[in-house]
């Protein structure tokens, strides 16, 4: 990579390697490393201990450093830091790696490497670092020389943060954290070889104004991109404006505030009838930040076959999302905030409006899909139903909490029934689906917002997955909220099992479950176990109220609750099952 | 549909393993990959020819420029290019065979490089159909070893592939 540095400072100060590690994240302005130290990585805790700027946590598992810095990360919009050693530490941080870059969060990813001269002998915790997380990260480096290491760590926060965001990696061998360098951080850097597209194609975005002006049955279909692109506030202006109906991904939630009424609710595999079905029957269709990945569109044969004539325009900041599994007609390459700013000002500024009548005839057929009340469930319910605890966790928080999330069943519901009003408020790992996040998430948050009220909806197999953050928590006075719907099962394993294998539950059953009460306890936490529906409001009431203390909630839920609609895996997006159809 | 890729890349370790790796882990066609320094020695020039519908190698072409080590990707079989392989091939050639054998070499315009009494070491270069073509016309017991480099590309005419 070829770099355009400003002259060198003559007076850089010499440091050594890990000073130099230090120095460059404190340069980078980052408050949080999430890490765990070992033989690879003494050097860098060595120069972390002589200062203050950078504030380490210590987690319990690498595990969690990796996923609680995404979930900083994925809160912040800034690039999560963290810190492991070679190894095992790094095998340990590579499902946390995968599962940033799986949903293209922005981090930095520091580790310990045996020394050079070590290398390649199958040296004690060698392991090929590089070759190992090549798969799963934006980039990665090897730092041989110890005055490449302040440029590279710059390069890294640069790739990480910028074009479409994603898990950097430096590894940093022992001898080149100890040798010494001047010390110099450029302030600015350029890759020849890696300039992501801002500036959307303005002949293409003219396009997109008159396919949307022309549209007698428009969508808007809106993907994490628009949250990790900040353009919340013009998707919600375009749709506004517009007065089209608008979806959300699983991770675009809070894109568009879920309380406005042109919200027709989450699409995809667990998505509304009336999303699913807007999506399947429009006209045309805008695709912002989006990549029509497999539990969105379900089958993307169907998606295409069954309306030939919809016209698809999609704008993201990666040109390989687009056209990947349904071709478009309109490409639109470039940060999403920037394109729709502009598309915003041709529309605002033409005299052409949208076919009202068509418009409104669109809508009629909307709410024909609205009126099945695709999501409604038992509320009589003598046992408590999963659907009904986060409605509550919904009004006690006033629909303002950041919510994390595990992988299952309880990951649907908090999706479907937590109404996200704002972006950057519901954390939660969607691309690799891994379970074990939801409580490392809620620290990364929590240490970013302290003030803010901050839930982990959870199951009781997820939450065992890095269980053993409730220690971190406890050392860092965490005090976050985990709502665990407790169904004894890995309920959407059973789920599968229940619709696809016959009603054979194999080893989905969760036997031999601690005691979670007397585990949040173990660890000096507050846990309250909730078993009647008339206990939820005050459980959680009570959970919150008490500001300064972690509380387990471990609530006793259906076990035989499944979450609808559902569209089989393979199927398309019109084909749900409902829960009034068994 | 073969299409032949080229691929400038930054000459940093690691990158053809990026490059390969990508083939590998989005399940892509490599039929042949050729990779060598260029006059810039901090560049280095990849050919890489691959199938696939029009669609495959689009994103082919996507991904590979998303790689933050690749400077640029042409694909060559859109445009007027020149494609050669070098194949080395010894085969036996012996009594009455090793005339009949220089003559088949002669016909391809192989080169004799290396000879024992028994066999010959034939140069040869050309695209892979003429490659082909020559161990075809080759009696199939005839042939001992065979080594080729895979294809190298350039395009026609004035236009060059610059970073
Ligand atoms: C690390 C990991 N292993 C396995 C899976 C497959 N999986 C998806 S959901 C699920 C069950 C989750 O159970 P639980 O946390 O109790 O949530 P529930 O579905 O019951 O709400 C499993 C095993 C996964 N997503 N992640
Ligand atoms: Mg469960």
């Amino acid at each position: 990579m070829e770099l355009k540095l400003p002259p060198l400072a003559e007076t850089g100060e010499t440091l050594t390697g890990a000073e130099i590690a230090i120095r460059c994240l404190q340069e980078e302005g980052v408050e949080f490393v999430f890490g765990y130290p070992g033989g690879a990585v003494l050097f860098i805790y060595d120069a972390l201990f002589k200062q203050k700027k950078v504030k380490h946590i210590l987690v319990r598992h690498e595990q969690g450093a990796l996923h609680a810095a995404d979930g900083y990360a994925r809160a912040t919009g800034r690039c999560g830091v963290a810190l492991v050693t070679s190894g095992p530490g790094v095998t340990n941080a590579v499902t946390g790696i995968a599962t940033a870059y799986m949903d293209s969060i922005p981090m930095v990813v520091i580790t310990g490497q045996v020394p050079t001269r070590a290398i390649g002998e199958d040296a004690f915790q060698e392991c090929d670092t590089v070759g190992i997380t090549r798969p799963c990260v934006k980039h990665n480096f090897l730092v041989k020389d110890v005055n490449e290491l302040a440029i590279t760590i710059k390069k890294a926060f640069h790739i990480a943060s910028t074009g479409r965001p994603g898990p950097v990696l430096v590894d940093i061998p022992k001898d080149v954290s100890q040798q010494s360098a001047k010390f110099h951080y450029p302030e600015k850097i350029h890759l020849r070889s890696y300039s992501p597209v801002v500036k959307g194609h303005s002949g293409q975005i003219k396009k997109a104004v008159h396919l949307l002006q022309d549209a007698k049955r428009p969508m808007i279909y809106v993907g994490g991109g628009a949250i990790l692109g900040e353009a919340s506030q013009e998707v919600t202006e375009l749709v506004r404006l517009l007065d089209f109906p608008c979806t959300s991904t699983l991770m675009g939630l809070g894109a568009f505030p879920a309380s406005d009424k042109r919200f027709v609710g989450m699409l995809g595999m667990h998505g509304t009838v009336e999303a699913n079905m807007a999506m399947q029957n429009c006209d045309v269709l805008l695709a912002v930040g989006a990549r029509f990945d497999d539990r969105v569109i379900g089958n993307p044969a169907h998606f295409a076959a069954g309306n030939a004539g919809r016209k698809i325009v999609h704008i993201d900041v990666d040109p390989s999302s687009i056209s990947k599994r349904v071709r478009v007609d309109v490409p639109i390459v470039g940060h999403v905030k920037d394109v729709l700013g502009e598309l915003l000002g041709l529309l605002k500024a033409s005299r052409e409006k949208p076919d009202s009548a068509a418009l409104a005839a669109w809508w009629a057929q909307i709410a024909g899909w609205r009126a099945k009340d695709c999501l409604k469930y038992d509320r009589q319910s003598k046992i408590i139903k999963p659907q009904f605890v986060i409605e509550k966790l919904w009004e006690v928080t006033k629909g303002d909490a950041y919510v994390t999330s595990d992988v299952g069943q309880h990951q649907m519901w908090a999706a479907q029934f937590y109404k996200f009003e704002k972006p950057r408020r519901w954390i939660n790992s969607g691309g690799l689906g891994t379970m074990g996040v939801g409580l490392p998430y809620a620290m990364g948050v929590k240490l970013a917002f302290p003030k803010a009220d901050v839930a982990c909806v959870t199951g009781e197999a997820s939450v065992q997955m890095c269980i053993q953050e409730l220690s971190t928590c406890k050392q860092y006075h965490l005090p976050v909220k985990l709502v665990n719907l407790n169904n004894r099962y890995m309920g959407m394993v059973r789920q599968w099992q229940e619709f696809f294998h016959g009603n054979r539950y194999a080893e989905s059953y969760m036997d031999a479950l601690p005691d979670f009460v007397k585990l949040a306890e173990a660890y000096g936490h507050v846990g309250l176990r909730v078993e009647k529906p008339g206990d939820v409001e005050g459980a959680l009431r009570e959970a919150f109220a008490l500001k300064d203390r972690l509380v387990f909630l471990d609530i006793i839920t259906d076990q035989t609750e499944n979450v609808f609609p559902m569209v089989p895996g393979g199927k398309g997006m019109s084909e749900m099952i409902l829960a009034e159809d068994l | 549909m073969r299409h032949i890729l080229s691929i400038l890349v930054e000459n940093e370790a690691g990158a053809l393993s990026r490059v390969a790796g990508l083939f590998s882990a989005r399940g892509y066609n490599i039929e042949s990959l050729t990779v060598a320094p260029t006059e810039d020695a901090t560049m280095s020039r990849m050919t890489i020819v691959t199938t696939g519908s029009d669609e495959i190698v689009e994103q082919i072409t996507k991904q590979l420029n998303k790689l933050v080590d690749v400077v640029k990707v042409v694909d060559l079989s859109e445009g007027r290019h020149i494609e050669r392989e070098l194949m080395l091939v010894k085969v036996r050639a012996a009594g009455k065979d090793r005339e009949e054998m220089k003559r088949t070499a002669d016909i391809f315009r192989g080169r004799i490089i290396d000879v024992t009494d028994k066999s010959y070491t034939i140069e040869l270069t050309g695209t892979t159909d003429k490659l082909d073509a020559f161990l075809e016309a080759l009696d199939k017991g005839a042939i001992l070893e065979t080594v080729r480099t895979g294809v190298s590309g350039i395009g026609r005419g004035e236009w060059v592939l610059k970073a």
